[in-house]
């Protein structure tokens, strides 16, 4: 099987700073793979170099297109890579403002993607809206309102229909339960895991929270100052740790 | 040539900044829909009173040219008043409110309802030259945009015009697409006018403030942007002139008393007059009014 997403050595310097070194990873159709270590680690910044956000100083990121098979991404013009980003990929977005335009309607901000890639008819536009609120368990009837008048967890649950009613592939997720409550991280964990499974999605997710990836990823990838330190299936990682950080990072999640 | 006023170069401007600006008209020709920057000058009179429009007026006048200015549609309203009198002061040109007798027309906010000639030339006063600003405050970006021709956001705005009332509720400055490439701001005439953006008349759109110039060359293919279930309509007043009697063209409301009277008058005054020369009269015709 070919894999959706190859990286190889991806390394991306801040000046004389490290962000991320030689990172390799395969991630194969329908896999969850879970990226986490403490804040600084890297995490993000590898994550941009991925999703085409930051052009990393080494390495090469391919994805196997639909159209022409695998294809370094870093190397695609500029329009292709924008048309990859809003087609096939999904990026969501650690704070939901970053990833939505708070000064139009719900509905408007999941039909954009769609108009990008040229619908033209605003009963279907706003049919699928409408579908894909639903499937965020948003209610119909606050699709005119501007995500400004939603919660943090509505807002995320927005973001989240928004990057997916053009059917991506493949997902990038910063720390996609940051900043909301257990409960409701518990039930948007709950809905990202069936959306997951239900699509077939592939997924990246960056978090310092062991329980989300614990939940979502079928893979894990430990980070330390800029560099993998460990690497292996989420519950061999979590519980069997062998690197001492990871020791260290398990043990200090607390026990209630 | 003969100078009216020896205290300024024909045109106020003087020969570089015409040059100047005649570059980026041409190269706005060249590429229709396109914002060509220029370095705009500071003019006598405030940003927001066509500086755009009068820098590109200067740059295309000669001393055989017939100028009509309007605001509005009026020829007698005080923006269009002064820049008449500023053009007849330092270009001496011979001046007319006739659309027909014009070889240059500069407008703020209208189209004329004669038709345009081929041979005419109608300069537009632009206060915002960006048809994304409002969606996409960043000048770098909706400049990729425009070069990617990245114009889903623009379709987001007449989304939520549907959603919050029913129809495309943007009633001027409604967005174009020229040639099948770039998105354009008409500047904000009334979407009753974008039809008649496709004219045998060169139309040069200047923005003085933002320093942009843009045009349409004659016969050049212009299309109001639109949904397959809700298509683009020009629409005006549902009501006739009550002057001529004009049932199709644009109208102005104007409040006559403070018991709810009003009456609707075509905003083009030349073309209301030489109707109501040749006969035509409308429901109010022959009383007063004032």
């Amino acid at each position: 099987m070919t894999p959706l997403l190859q990286v190889k050595g991806v390394t991306k310097h801040y000046g004389a700073r490290l962000g991320c070194g030689d990172v390799s990873l395969d991630l194969y159709p329908g896999e969850v793979m879970g990226i986490v270590g403490e804040s600084g680690s890297g995490k993000s910044t590898l994550l941009s170099c991925l999703a085409g956000h930051l052009m990393p100083d080494a390495g090469e990121v391919i994805y196997d297109t639909r159209a022409q098979g695998p294809r370094d991404v870093l190397g695609m013009s500029e329009p292709e890579r924008r048309m990859l980003g809003r087609t096939d990929w999904a990026f969501v977005h650690q704070n939901p403002r970053d990833g939505l335009r708070m000064g139009v309607s719900a509905g408007a901000n999941v039909g954009e993607r769609l108009m990008a890639v040229g619908a033209r008819h605003y009963g279907q536009i706003r049919e699928q809206a409408v579908d894909w609120l639903g499937r965020v368990e948003i209610a119909a009837d606050r699709i005119d309102d501007r995500p400004r008048a939603f919660s943090g967890g509505m807002q995320q649950r927005l973001q989240i229909a928004r990057n997916l009613v053009t059917g991506p592939r493949l997902v990038f997720m910063d720390e996609p339960t940051g900043g909301l409550d257990v409960s409701v991280q518990a039930r948007l964990l709950d809905l990202l895991r069936g959306l997951v499974r239900e699509m077939g999605l592939s997924a990246i997710v960056v978090t310092h929270d062991l329980a989300v990836v614990r939940l979502l990823a079928d893979r894990l990838m430990v980070m330390k100052d800029g560099a993998v330190v460990e690497t292996g299936l989420t519950d061999q990682v979590l519980d069997d740790p062998q690197h001492g950080y990871t020791q260290l990072l398990v043990s200090s999640v607390l026990q209630v | 040539m003969t100078l009216h006023d020896q205290n300024y170069n024909f045109g106020y401007l003087d020969e570089q900044t015409k040059r100047m600006v005649r570059r980026a008209l041409l190269k706005a020709l060249a590429i229709p829909g396109y914002q060509v920057p220029f370095a705009s000058r500071e003019m006598p009179m405030p940003y927001g009173w066509g500086t755009g429009g009068v820098q590109v007026t200067a740059a295309c006048l000669t001393p055989e040219d017939t100028l009509k200015v309007i605001d509005q549609g009026a020829d007698d309203t005080t923006n269009a008043v002064s820049i008449r009198k500023f053009f007849q002061r330092t270009a001496g040109v011979a001046v007319t409110e006739h659309t027909e007798q014009a070889s240059l027309i500069q407008t703020r906010h209208r189209i004329p309802e004669t038709p345009l000639t081929e041979g005419q030339i109608l300069v537009y006063q632009v206060p915002i030259p960006e048809p994304l600003r409002f969606l996409e405050p960043r000048e770098t970006e909706t400049r990729r945009m425009h070069a990617l021709e990245d114009y889903g956001l623009m379709y987001v705005k007449l989304y939520e015009d549907i959603a919050h009332n029913g129809e495309i509720s943007t009633a001027y400055a409604y967005p174009v697409k020229v040639e099948g490439r770039y998105v354009m701001d008409p500047s904000p005439i009334p979407r009753f006018d974008n039809p008649k953006l496709e004219s045998a008349a060169i139309q040069l759109f200047g923005a003085g403030r933002e320093q942009r110039i843009y045009a349409l060359p004659p016969y050049c293919q212009v299309v109001s942007l639109d949904f397959e279930d809700h298509p683009f309509e020009a629409s005006k007043a549902d009501h006739d002139c009550d002057l001529c009697g004009c049932a199709t063209s644009y109208l102005d409301e104007i409040i006559v008393d403070d018991a709810g009277g009003r009456m609707f008058i075509c905003s083009d005054t030349d073309f209301c007059a030489g109707r109501q020369a040749a006969g035509h009269i409308g429901r109010l015709s022959g009383k007063d009014t004032a």
